[in-house]
């Protein structure tokens, strides 16, 4: 797993004035109010703010997960907005990489065979999937906890763990959602090392959501939101302040 | 997903809830097992009386006076045994024709007795009906012309009578006439707890005087083949009528008892099976039930695995396989089950037991198809499930 994706001039992710609504209740909740980002590829981004900010709904619908109310959101050039059910779940599986603040690994399941599930909807043969999740522990520095289950591993190591889940499918961007939320310090820096460090090796755009400052303030771009809105992007290129200032311009 | 990669991940789930698996199969297991030996059991009572009435000896018609029909008293036969002769001018050379005249009655012989039925009939029964004798000779023409008080016992009658010694030459008792005994039939077995073993033959000219009797029940005509049994029988029908004017004659064959037997069998085993199959609906209302609660435990694996690529198809099939696998093991186990009862029921009590081979076949497709049906609903669920909602849960 030496292959690299960056490439600079293009978005991994791209929003244009995105917004989501939703409905709760029979009230209306207007969780993004037109947010406009890109990020390229190979890029570190942290996107952090209050809770209520709409950061949680806009990982969702970088991640795939969800598709926007109205706006575009391009997933490696796909607007997620024309995809059906079955489209969104084939660019999770193929562009995005996702690790969660609980870990989310299957209690039964080994380490190898957490890691090799998003294989598993791509068709990819056992034997393929197995030495395809080794080699990503291995990346993670966890070649010796092959066939431990996430119970016998300490919070660090769960991380790390579903990390390699992230990155076994070779993804566009990695999306971390409180990666460190549930780990002590010490854990909590050596799993920031390893997805910089992989950043870094493969190329792999990595956006953290978070609203711990330490957190937020190692990536060298940050995206501030409050009430729906990107309030700060910490950008480095001029386009994408532009739309972000567009954004908040609204 | 590959359909055997929802294959393993059904095996491991149902290892994983392994008492809960198998008590949700319980009632799938028993369903299928009751069809099994139900189908079983009404196939060996057919099989028992096909035999039954094949034993009697093929190709025979019974002639009786009225309309014949099941569950009905036969009429006071008008019949002679002068119509012997006419039945038997009429039906052709190559048939042989027999007449009957029976009553239950106890045969003793020393200190040993019998409750046999004592049937008087010519001296062509055997052929008739096919009842070969071991020892000793069956009942000649002479016997039945001269009234000569002879007697061919029935095996099991032989055996209770002269226990230790043979039969042949000894005296057996009837109504107080003794008879003299000239053959022991071959042992023919049972079926339903009717046997030509319990039969004694005797003259039906020495019947008629034993009964007090000037008629016969009924007569018998074996014809030469199958083909010819239509013909014949109308051509005695149509003879006997004009003799007795008024009269209605009705021939029976083998193949209509046969026939309406089995149709009263087969029915009587669709509906007991049916009545089997009302468990197997309510085993599956079980699975849908469990899966509903697996689908609700299990639902941030859900969402984790849609988060991870899986499309809503993928979740469906997971837990359709789960459904289906769950079902289709109750359903093996049902079958061996059942295959393991009927084996000893028809080892250990009267009933005969008979597999047929599309029973098993067919209760595992039906417990296959229980799993769909039943699995389909919490599957659908499952694949709808919102991955944002699903992976929030806790």
């Amino acid at each position: 797993m030496t292959e690299t994706r960056q490439d600079p001039t293009t978005y991994a992710i791209e929003a244009v004035d995105v917004h989501r609504v939703y409905r709760m209740d029979g009230a209306e909740v207007r969780a993004l109010r037109g947010v406009s980002l890109g990020i390229r590829e190979g890029e570190y981004v942290a996107i952090t703010g209050p809770s209520g900010s709409g950061k949680s709904t806009l990982m969702h619908l970088l991640g795939a997960l969800d598709r926007p109310s109205s706006g575009r959101l391009l997933v490696g050039g796909r607007d997620t907005a024309k995809l059906d059910d079955a489209g969104l779940a084939r660019v999770r599986g193929s562009e995005i990489g996702f690790v969660f603040q609980s870990f989310q690994l299957l209690a039964r399941t080994t380490a190898r065979d957490n890691v090799a599930l998003p294989l598993v909807y791509r068709g990819v043969g056992r034997a393929e999937r197995r030495a395809r999740a080794q080699e990503a522990l291995e990346a993670v520095g966890l070649a010796h906890r092959l066939t431990h289950r996430p119970t016998q591993l300490s919070g660090g190591e769960q991380q790390r763990v579903a990390i390699a889940r992230a990155l076994v499918g070779r993804p566009r961007l990695v999306l971390a959602d409180e990666p460190t939320g549930n780990l002590d310090t010490a854990n909590g820096r050596e799993v920031l090392a390893t997805l910089e460090r992989l950043n870094r090796e493969r190329g792999v755009a990595v956006v953290i959501v978070t609203h711990d400052a330490e957190v937020a303030a190692r990536p060298p771009r940050l995206i501030r939101m409050r009430d729906g809105l990107i309030v700060a992007d910490g950008a480095d290129g001029p386009d994408i302040a532009g739309s972000a200032g567009s954004a908040v311009s609204r | 997903m590959k359909p055997w990669e929802a294959l393993r991940l059904a095996a491991e789930a149902l290892r994983t809830n392994r008492l809960r698996s198998l008590l949700t199969m319980v009632g799938v297991v028993i369903g299928v097992a009751a069809v099994v030996v139900l189908v079983a059991i009404g196939g060996g009572a057919k099989a028992e009386v096909e035999h039954e009435v094949e034993g009697l000896g093929s190709n025979i018609v019974f002639i009786v006076p009225g309309k014949f029909q099941f569950g009905t008293t036969p009429s006071l036969s008008p019949l002679r045994l002068a119509d012997l002769r006419l039945a038997a001018q009429v039906a052709g050379g190559d048939a042989d024709v027999t007449a009957v005249v029976d009553s239950g009655e106890q045969i003793t012989a020393g200190q040993n007795s019998y409750f046999a039925t004592v049937q008087g009939v010519t001296q062509n029964f055997d052929v008739v009906f096919n009842r070969p004798v071991t020892e000793g000779s069956y009942l000649t023409s002479a016997d039945v012309t001269t009234s000569a008080r002879v007697v061919v016992l029935g095996a099991n009658v032989a055996a209770t009578l002269f226990p230790d010694e043979d039969p042949v030459g000894r005296t057996a008792t009837i109504d107080g006439v003794s008879f003299r005994v000239v053959g022991v039939a071959a042992q023919q077995g049972s079926a339903f707890g009717v046997t030509q073993d319990d039969d004694v033959d005797i003259p039906i000219t020495e019947a008629q005087v034993l009964f007090n009797v000037g008629t016969v029940q009924s007569i018998e005509v074996k014809a030469p083949d199958p083909g010819s049994i239509g013909p014949i029988s109308d051509r005695i029908v149509s003879g006997l009528e004009s003799e007795y004017p008024g009269v209605q004659f009705s021939a029976v064959t083998q193949s209509q008892i046969l026939g309406t037997i089995g149709r009263i069998l087969s029915l009587l085993t669709l509906v007991l099976a049916a009545i089997a199959g009302i468990s197997l609906l309510v085993g599956g209302v079980g699975v849908s039930n469990i899966m509903l609660v697996g689908v609700r435990e299990r639902t941030r694996e859900i969402g984790l695995r849609k988060a991870l690529g899986a499309r809503q198809r993928d979740v469906v099939l997971q837990f359709l396989v789960e459904a289906v696998t769950l079902t289709a093991v109750g359903g093996v186990i049902g079958i061996a089950l059942g295959l393991g009862t009927s084996a000893a029921v028809g080892a250990l009590s009267p009933l005969p037991t008979q597999i047929a081979w599309w029973s098993p076949a067919l209760a595992f497709g039906v417990s296959v198809v229980v799993g769909v049906v039943f699995g389909v609903m919490p599957a659908r669920r499952a694949g709808r499930l919102d991955p944002v909602t699903a992976l929030r849960t806790d």
